[in-house]
């Protein structure tokens, strides 16, 4: 069972990197990777939410959405109900929902952390890569064991993803770049490498 | 007056101001798509669709709507556009639905989206960020075909299914460049696309924080 979560979690964080092989939460990726410092405040407000609005998700859909799924509601007119098509609406409901707590919830009781997150919570509500993780979470069917695991190793990925990045761009701006190629042009080819690096974890089997 | 800026506003995202290249928005869920010119343009056509409806709805309820919740609102009305994508192709084209996955969905935190909704659609009349709406998909469409035609021809020798570059596994000449079916090849298609577009319109370039003197001695750069 560890092995199995093990796997899952080594496979999220670097086989199915959130960022270098599906391109999720690519415009923050690109727009606030200058800087290390911001770049890790950031990451680890990733990992906190896909940690947390993943399950919570996962909840939803067998609980209320998946077919059959209010059966425990003991109605009969609710048991063969399959509300699906609702999920969408839903889960991006739960997310804006879940950042906004969070947000609260931080500057209630963890003021530093929320000093240290601060702008990068709102923000984090239409990063893709938060419902990219939570849609992958339903197309994949993870129990909910699994999308905990799940959750928090594409977060740790793509935070691990963002601070690279941010590293290799402060060193770039030593560097003396063709003119048309400065700034955007030029970071679109660093992350291309670095995805190229990153696929040279496909083989890994746990 | 009216009529040019109308025009304005359709043909300006597509090469001066275009959200992929300039406005750094919406790069997030097109890019693992577009490995076929199918996918690629059901993509486009999704985004054109969803873009230029929310943009019409935002705007004709931008007045209603308390600036506290606007964020809510204006990702309902987007949510609930894309939710009909979604289940129009389930319904009609179920294997481009399953090729696409979860990317149909994720039209909904594209940026540009929300960013045209934000930055245009909130000020100005229905009709015109409809146009809006329309010019900027086409923007975004523009980048995508590019890349999907690159990827499509290079990678299998195809274009939309049919052979063009007959490749050496069937008994034509064409070896096919694996590469560009990797994600990779994505990223360097797009730095491509800038570094062309750029090279075009030069006022597009972005300015260095400091000017690197150039190397006078190889004795001083050690």
């Amino acid at each position: 069972m560890f092995e199995h979560y093990l796997s899952l979690f080594v496979r999220a964080v670097f086989v199915e990197n959130m960022a270098l092989a599906f391109f999720l939460g690519m415009c923050t990726f690109l727009a606030i990777s200058k800087k290390v410092q911001t770049a890790l405040g950031l990451g680890i407000a990733v990992v906190v939410v896909l940690t947390i609005t993943v399950p919570v998700n996962n909840l939803i859909l067998h609980n209320l959405l998946d077919e059959g799924a209010l059966a425990w509601t003991g109605i009969p007119a609710l048991e063969a109900l399959d509300m699906r098509f609702l999920g969408l609406l839903c889960y991006i409901g739960v997310i804006a929902a879940m950042v906004q707590i969070l947000e609260m919830t931080l500057d209630r009781y963890v003021p530093a952390l929320y000093n240290a997150l601060g702008i990068f919570l709102p923000l984090i509500t239409v990063n893709c890569a938060i419902l990219g993780g939570v849609l992958f979470m339903v197309e994949r069917h993870y129990t909910f064991g699994e999308s905990v695991v799940f959750g928090f190793g594409s977060g740790v990925g793509w935070a691990l993803a963002i601070v690279l990045l941010a590293a290799i761009r402060e060193k770039l701006k030593y560097s003396d770049v063709p003119d048309g190629l400065k700034g955007l042009g030029i970071t679109f080819i660093v992350v291309g490498l670095m995805s190229l690096g990153f696929m040279s974890f496909a083989g890994v089997q746990l | 007056m009216a009529e040019a800026k109308v025009k304005d506003v359709l043909f300006r995202p597509i090469f001066n101001d275009n959200p992929i290249a300039l406005q750094i928005l919406g790069i997030c869920s097109a890019l693992a798509i577009t490995t076929t010119m199918q996918t690629t343009l059901t993509m486009c056509l999704a985004v054109i669709f969803v873009m230029t409806l929310s943009n019409f709805f935002i705007s004709a309820i931008r007045t209603h709507v308390p600036a506290n919740i606007r964020i809510i609102v204006q990702m309902t009305i987007i949510t609930s556009l894309v939710i009909v994508v979604d289940q129009f192709l389930q319904a009609y084209a179920y294997d481009i639905s399953r090729q696409l996955s979860v990317f149909v969905g994720l039209i909904i935190t594209n940026c540009i989206i929300l960013g045209r909704a934000e930055a245009f659609a909130m000020s100005n009349p229905p009709m015109l960020s409809a146009v809006d709406g329309f010019g900027n998909a086409l923007g975004y469409s523009i980048v995508l075909v590019f890349v999907g035609i690159c990827r499509e021809l290079f990678g299998s020798g195809t274009l939309m299914g049919v052979e063009i570059l007959r490749p050496i596994t069937e008994g034509g000449w064409y070896y096919t460049n694996g590469l560009m079916l990797l994600p990779p090849s994505a990223f360097f298609l797009i730095g491509a696309f800038i570094w062309m577009l750029r090279a075009w319109k030069t006022e597009q370039v972005e300015e260095q924080p400091f000017e690197i003197a150039p190397n006078t001695r190889t004795s001083e750069a050690f």
